[in-house]
Order: C-alpha cells, then sequence, then structure tokens
C-alpha cells in the first residue's frame, strides 16, 4: 500500500480546517442561489416578452454570462472593481457577485424555457373556464412551471458549489486552498500528501453535490 | 319553438388574408343540439372557438341571451359562464388531481362554497361512471376517462350550453364510445350543445340540426333526416361517400 500521506488529515486542526474551506464553498453558492432564483424567476418573464429590444438585450446578457469562462469574469470583478472604480472588495464578495450573475442567467433561461413548454391550450382552458389571467397564472401556469424548475434549479446548485474551485484564485480561502495550504506545510514530514488531501476534498465534494443531485432526480420523477 | 339562446349574425374570421369564417349566421335554441360537419380546414373548429371569444373577429355579431359577446371585453368572463367548452385535448390542469381540476374554476371564479361544489362534483363523476377517479392525477387516466372528467369539469360551471370540438378525435376507437354516451346523456337532459365531430353515425343519433361548413360557409342546414339521405348539395353527398367508401368496397369483394 502506496504511502497517500493521510495522517497529515489527523495532525493538528487539519480535518477542521479542510471542512470549514468547504463551508466557505457551499456558503458562497448557496447564497449566491438564494439571490440568483428571484432574480432568475423575473429575468425569465421578462425574455418571455415579445419587446426585440428587451429581447435583444437579456439574450446578450445569457449569451456573455455563459461564454465568458467563470474565472474570467471573477478576475475582472475582483481586479476590475479595484483598478477601475477604486472599490477594494473581498475576495468572498466578488464570488458571490459573479455567481449570482451567472445563477440568474441560468435560471432565466430555466424559466424562460419551462414558461415557453407550456402548452397554449393550459392557457385557453383555463380561459374558457372563465378564470382571470392572474387566477390562470397563479392557479395553472405557475404551479405547473415551479414543478418543472425545482429540480433543474436544484441542479445548478451543484454546479455552483462544484465551480467555487476556482475562487481560490482571488485569494479566497476555501476547501482547495485549505487543502493545497496543508500539503505545503507537510511538505517535509509527508512528502505524498498531495494525493490523499485532494482524494479526501473531492470526496468531501461527492457527499455534498451527490444527495443533492438525487434529491433532483426524485422530484424529477414525482413530478415528471 | 324553444327561445333563442345564442344567436350567430354575419359572423366572419379572416387569419391575415385568409378568410376561415365567411358571413356565418345561424341561431341555437334551448335544449337545441347542433352538430357541425364538414371537411379538415372548413372552419368548424374556428367557428367554436369564436363563440367562446378565444379567437377575435373581423365581422358580425355573437349574442347569448341578447347579450353580445366581444373578444377581450371586460364582462367576457360572466359571459364564458353561460358556454362550457371542451377540446380535443383534453387539457385537464396535470398538476391537480380530478377533483381538484373540476373545483378551480367553480370555488376560484364562481366563489361558490368548496363542499357544496364538491357535492355536485361527485354527483357528476358518479354520472360519468368516475367517482372512484376523484384523486387521481390526470396522468393515471385513459384518453376517455381525462375526457369525461373534462365534461364534468366545464358542466360544473352550470353552463347554459356547451361546445364540443372533436373531442373524440384524439381518442382510441374504443374510447370513443364512453365519451358519446355521457353526450347522448347530456342532450337527454336538455342541454344545448353546438358539437363538432367526424362521427357521423353519433352525428345522426344525436343532431337536432346538422350544419355542413366548407371553405369557411354553411353550405347545408338540415335535420339530420334530411342531411343524411338527401343532401342538396352536390358537395354533401361527396363528403358523406366518404364515409360509406369502405362498405361499399367490403361489398364488392362478396
Amino acid at each position: 500500500m502506496p504511502d497517500l500521506g493521510l495522517d497529515v488529515l489527523f495532525k493538528g486542526k487539519n480535518m477542521i480546517r479542510l471542512l470549514g474551506g468547504l463551508w466557505v464553498a457551499v456558503k458562497i453558492s448557496l447564497i449566491s442561489v438564494a439571490i440568483s432564483i428571484p432574480l432568475g424567476i423575473l429575468l425569465g418573464i421578462i425574455m418571455t416578452s415579445k419587446n426585440p429590444i428587451i429581447k435583444a438585450v437579456t439574450r446578450v446578457y445569457l449569451e456573455f454570462i455563459r461564454i465568458m469562462p467563470q474565472l474570467v469574469l471573477l478576475f475582472i470583478v475582483f481586479f476590475g472593481t479595484t483598478s477601475a472604480l477604486g472599490v477594494n472588495i473581498s475576495g468572498e464578495l466578488a464570488s458571490v457577485i459573479v455567481f449570482t450573475a451567472w445563477g440568474t442567467a441560468e435560471m432565466g433561461d430555466l424559466v424562460r424555457g419551462a414558461l415557453i413548454s407550456i402548452p397554449k391550450h393550459q392557457y385557453e382552458s383555463a380561459a374558457a373556464l372563465t378564470l382571470t389571467p392572474s387566477q390562470t397564472y397563479l392557479y395553472v401556469i405557475i404551479p405547473q412551471t415551479v414543478r418543472r424548475l425545482i429540480p433543474l434549479s436544484i441542479n445548478l446548485i451543484t454546479r455552483m458549489i462544484k465551480t467555487t474551485s476556482l475562487i481560490l484564485m482571488i485569494g479566497v480561502v476555501e476547501v482547495l486552498k485549505v487543502a493545497q495550504q496543508i500539503i505545503e506545510a507537510n511538505r517535509m514530514s509527508s512528502p505524498n500528501a498531495a494525493f490523499g488531501v485532494y482524494l479526501t476534498v473531492l470526496l468531501m465534494y461527492f457527499i455534498i453535490c451527490w444527495p443533492i443531485s438525487m434529491l433532483a432526480k426524485r422530484l424529477e420523477k414525482k413530478w415528471g | 319553438m324553444a327561445e333563442e339562446l345564442l344567436k350567430i349574425e354575419h359572423l366572419t374570421k379572416r387569419f391575415d388574408d385568409n378568410t376561415v369564417l365567411d358571413d356565418i349566421s345561424f341561431t341555437v335554441h334551448k335544449g337545441e343540439v347542433i352538430v357541425v360537419v364538414g371537411p379538415s380546414g372548413c372552419g368548424k373548429s374556428t367557428m367554436l372557438r369564436c363563440i367562446n371569444a378565444l379567437e377575435p373577429i373581423q365581422g358580425g355579431k355573437i349574442t347569448i341571451n341578447g347579450d353580445e359577446i366581444v373578444y377581450g371585453s371586460k364582462n367576457l368572463s360572466s359571459l364564458r359562464q353561460r358556454i362550457g367548452m371542451v377540446f380535443q385535448s383534453y387539457d385537464l390542469f396535470p398538476h391537480l388531481n380530478v377533483l381538484d381540476n373540476i373545483l378551480l374554476a367553480p370555488t376560484k371564479a364562481q366563489k361558490r362554497k368548496k363542499d357544496e361544489v364538491t357535492k355536485e362534483a361527485m354527483e357528476l363523476l358518479k354520472r360519468v361512471g368516475l367517482e372512484d377517479k376523484a384523486k387521481s392525477y390526470p396522468r393515471q387516466l385513459s384518453g376517455g376517462q381525462k375526457q369525461r372528467v373534462a365534461i364534468v369539469r366545464a358542466l360544473c360551471m352550470h353552463p347554459e350550453m356547451m361546445l364540443f370540438d372533436e373531442v373524440t378525435a384524439a381518442l382510441d376507437p374504443e374510447m370513443v364510445r364512453e365519451v358519446l354516451d355521457v353526450m347522448l346523456g347530456l342532450a337527454k337532459r336538455g342541454m344545448t350543445m353546438i358539437i363538432v365531430t367526424h362521427e357521423m353515425q353519433f352525428a345522426k343519433a344525436i343532431a337536432d340540426r346538422v350544419l355542413f361548413l366548407e371553405n369557411g360557409k354553411i353550405i347545408e342546414d338540415a335535420d339530420p333526416d334530411t342531411f343524411f339521405e338527401n343532401p342538396k348539395t352536390e358537395r354533401a353527398k361527396q363528403f358523406l361517400n366518404i364515409f360509406s367508401f369502405e362498405r361499399s368496397k367490403e361489398n364488392e369483394e362478396i
């Protein structure tokens, strides 16, 4: 059995530090998702508008966010705000801003898709049953949209958690950064620790993301 | 003759330059069952949709009990309450169970008491043989069952007349009967109905009057015996021949 240097994990407070780093990653994702969902719903409704200018503006926003690598967006927000605006924001705030912008775009597209996937005859039969347009949305359209959306937005959370591994590049000490620090600090005593520690980090991401992903799958089946 | 319920005068409907309904006029009396037949694309379904103001019209006038039905007008929903409509695609709300599908409009749009409507809904479900399906979801029902629920849902609004838009067209043959039986039952109870259908045998059995539509015009307006046995126009004869084609072919083989 090769030495994976797993003993490093049990030295001092290393395990607690790793878990603390994981919490930073999860916290940033959760805050971003919590802001993204209402903004995304709003964006999605706006995107179904027939106005060509509104359509074009939202389309450009969506494509821009999707095409740009998240890392570049993180750099633009973190370093750009300092050099262009002279404002010094923390890495965590920059991360939340970028992840929210990204989440809003993705969520908006999901909401738009869910809204236009409701067949026209659902609106018509509601009208024939004399429901007013607001009653139609409240009791017929929105409940169906939400059922389609919840599994998709849960998947968005797992994608965000995974992508937080980039934020160490703007100095946020999250789980991967902590792992690097632990490996560096023990380079002399356990030169082979890298594999074991990174494997632990991988397991941590898995333990967080897998149940979320299973939940999404179950809800999809239940409401599908 | 019974009192006039629905009056359609010079109804014209165009999609861009394409005239779908061309100067249609007829009157529906209380308790009358009118069956509308005609080739696909002749405007039958569009006519029903115009009557229920799901489509704007370009000319003419539609009145129910003397009140004009205008697309997009403010009092539209109170006028629509007098007209129940059932579509080809069942269109039950998939996220609600059968009972909630039926209760939604009476309790929300008509603001009636839930327990009173529930009682009525259960009686109606029993009448169409679906009282044990009240808690089922639409996806658990067959096409014929869904369509019967859709009929009950429309009936629970206490409409003065019902519009049926090819309600059996999407059903498997063995489910057609159960839906048509429900409609025959309604006719017996004196419900005023306009039925668009391709089921000629059924049309013959249920109709008080048959309208034959082609290219957006009413070509024949006759009682079913006259229409099916002695159609006046060549076009109607041709149309009816399509339905007797298979039988005459069988006879040839014998």
